[in-house]
């Protein structure tokens, strides 16, 4: 199957392709998959299917008349030419800009972005010379986002890999349901921030909204400056010297550190009490089991 | 009620999870015959003195100044062997057996790291035919 081409899978109906690749809709419930390591995998840094892009290769592309969509597949077309450094000109707050990027990238946005910019990437390296709107860089698996001015709501939601910077001020559920990654706040950041958050690390610099980590599974917010209020079951934990190490380190490759350093941070962790492992009892589980 | 009250048990030991697959400790993770809470510290920084060569050259091509998204990859225990989490198949890759592991946690999560890179970027990965059977043609 691995020799099968491109054009004929194109010839193919979606369900016939998936049947030919060794793919199977069986039901794998209570099934365990096995799946080992290749000791002596190949050394490669980019996925099969990415473009081959070289950073030193340049274009500046102007979008002041372009649709979003045009725009992202103009990008797609750029970097299947191989350039590796996109400038985009005039973005004027479009919505959607740049989702879905899977290889690395220097992608730099002169202006402002409206919502759900940057979504759903894996690899590249981002600055956006401007303000963006609601949920940048959602469920943003890898890269670096930089926001030179300020964000929206929802700022990284779902986001579970990567660095995604804002060096102004965000609004309320900046990093909901967080699964990895770091999110950096050079200002302040709205109410219910790290609500549900699950794993990954975020850093505000000024002040925290209401409600802090509410219901936060598990991972852990630093906070610079005021916190308004703790959600249910987030709860303050002691800023060890591993932790000092690390914001120091993480805010300096952002030239956010501040001039009185780290140690003034507030750590703002999980309670675990609200894990609910125990939420059925072992009866119930048997019988569901 | 949802649980209102942590009871799972402590990581006390880098191999805890390969000497006792089950890691059923405190009374109520005997009581459900179920580990509560990850088989690792989720939280655990990467230590950057330990980092391998290998690592080192997938920063510089992407471009990157940290580990980035792999300061989230943690060597992880599955069925008592060592294994990684790969979020894009959503399940456990097991470390093989002629991989030695060293007895920190640090050089463990650096080894799980390239052996999740070389993985996800190979042509053995599961999306690549995923991507053939479901990208728009």
């Amino acid at each position: 199957m691995a020799g099968m081409s491109d054009v004929d899978l194109q010839a193919m109906s979606q369900e016939e392709r998936a049947k030919t690749l060794g793919m199977t809709t069986e039901q794998l419930t209570g099934r365990s998959l096995f799946v080992e390591f290749d000791a002596d995998a190949e050394e490669r840094f980019t996925y099969p299917w990415a473009a081959d892009v070289d950073y030193n290769k340049r274009f500046e592309l102007d979008t002041d008349e372009l649709s979003s969509t045009q725009v992202n597949a103009k990008m797609r077309a750029l970097m299947e030419e191989g350039y590796g450094t996109i400038v985009i000109k005039n973005p004027r707050g479009k919505h959607g800009l740049g989702v879905g990027i899977l290889s690395r990238l220097n992608l730099i946005y002169e202006g402002s972005l409206g919502y759900f910019a940057v979504g759903l990437i894996d690899g590249p390296n981002v600055r956006i010379n401007g303000r963006v709107g609601w949920s940048c860089a959602e469920n943003m698996m890898a890269g670096t986002v930089i926001i030179e001015k300020n964000a929206g709501s929802t700022f990284g939601a779902a986001i579970r890999g990567g660095d995604l910077v804002c060096r102004g001020s965000v609004g309320s559920r900046t990093g909901i349901d967080m699964k990895g990654g770091t999110i950096i706040v050079g200002g302040d950041t709205g109410a219910l921030s790290g609500f549900m958050m699950q794993r990954g690390r975020m850093i505000v610099c000024g002040n925290a909204g209401k409600n802090l980590g509410d219901s936060m599974y598990d991972g852990n917010i630093f906070i610079g400056g005021e916190i308004k209020s703790l959600g249910v079951d987030a709860v303050t934990a002691e800023l060890t010297d591993i932790d000092k190490s690390w914001l120091r380190r993480k805010l300096s490759l952002y030239e956010m550190l501040p001039e009185k350093g780290v140690d003034h941070f507030t750590k703002v962790v999980a309670g675990k009490q609200l894990w609910n492992y125990d939420n059925l009892e072992p009866s119930e589980k048997k019988i569901i089991l | 009620m949802a649980g209102t009250q942590y009871r799972g048990s402590d990581i006390k030991d880098v191999d805890q999870f390969l000497d006792d697959a089950s890691g059923l400790e405190s009374e109520r993770e005997k009581e459900i015959g179920q580990h509560i809470g990850y088989r690792y510290d989720v939280n655990l920084v990467p230590d950057y003195e330990r980092i391998t060569p290998f690592l080192t050259k997938y920063m510089e091509v992407m471009g990157w100044e940290d580990l980035n998204w792999l300061e989230d990859i943690h060597m992880g225990y599955e069925d008592g062997n060592a294994a990684v989490f790969d979020r894009n198949i959503n399940g456990w890759v097991r470390v093989p057996d002629t991989i030695n592991l060293p007895d920190n946690q640090q050089d463990r999560d650096m080894i799980a790291r390239e052996l999740l890179v070389k993985y996800q970027m190979s042509d053995r990965h599961p999306l690549v035919n995923l991507r053939k059977a479901y990208r728009k043609y």
